[in-house]
């Protein structure tokens, strides 16, 4: 398991947009970048991000190559009703990781 | 005399030789993968807001933060920002897709930069228009392409 950090409030009034910052440790290997013996390094990156609220995505990222090594994303939602927000991150090589925070909608 | 010009004609097609090897994207490569995102619909100038630090030390990871103009109800909203460069080795970078539901139309992520280029982000809305803006960095530290 990658080590993700995922940065939300815990609580938040209805209808209140709320900052969702996430970070998962991954290297985002390019496909680009040559070894010490001139070999291609073999791609390994992550593709897809999507962040989904009581089950409908409500935000999601196609990645390429170009972002940077332990990719950081932050977004915003609307606050609807208490549930839960599920962070699922799919890559190269079978990548594939679920967090999932919990929202109290007061 | 002669032999000077060869000099500077093999250094000249070194340089072009180094370029091609680095295999960059070029505006013509990034102007056909924003046509893909648009289908070619028409894009005007505007709407979105790009920070970036215009002269970037470390190109490994370049904070960028996008955002659009929008209300971002039900009947006018985001549904898309793409984020194109025209000096890496591929032209895309980010497809993100909002709704209504994003509450406010701002996406931040760092991203690598391989040498001073032209970024371009390209959103699309509800009511089927595009919007761009283009900004230019210059990077001091490149982002290791060669390894």
């Amino acid at each position: 398991m990658a080590r993700a950090l995922i940065n939300m409030p815990t609580t938040a009034r209805r209808a209140e947009v709320i900052e969702i910052r996430t970070l998962i440790s991954h290297p985002m290997e390019t496909g680009y970048r040559r070894d010490s013996d001139g070999a291609l390094q073999a791609r390994d990156i992550l593709r897809r991000f999507t962040c989904r609220y009581d089950g409908e995505i409500v935000f999601s990222a196609e990645l390429h190559a170009a972002i940077a090594a332990n990719p950081y994303i932050s977004f915003h939602t609307v606050a609807l009703a208490s549930g839960v927000i599920s962070f699922s991150w799919e890559g190269d090589n079978g990548f594939a990781q679920t967090e999932s925070r919990t929202l109290a909608v007061t | 005399m002669t032999t000077l010009l060869q000099r500077r004609e093999l250094l000249v097609a070194g340089i072009g030789l180094a370029v091609s090897w680095r295999a960059a994207a070029t505006p013509a490569e990034m102007d056909a993968a924003i046509l893909d995102f648009t289908g070619g619909a028409p894009v005007r100038e505007g709407k979105i807001g790009f920070e970036v630090a215009p002269l970037v030390e470390n190109g490994n990871t370049v904070p960028i933060t996008l955002s659009v103009d929008s209300p971002m109800s039900a009947s006018d909203h985001v549904q898309a920002i793409a984020l194109f460069n025209s000096g890496n080795p591929q032209p895309q970078v980010a497809l993100f897709r909002l709704g209504p539901r994003a509450g406010k139309a701002i996406v931040s992520m760092r991203m690598r930069l391989a040498t001073s280029q032209k970024l371009t982000a390209v959103a699309r809305l509800s009511d089927g228009s595009h919007w761009s803006r283009t900004v230019d960095v210059v990077v001091t530290l490149a982002a290791c392409v060669e390894g």
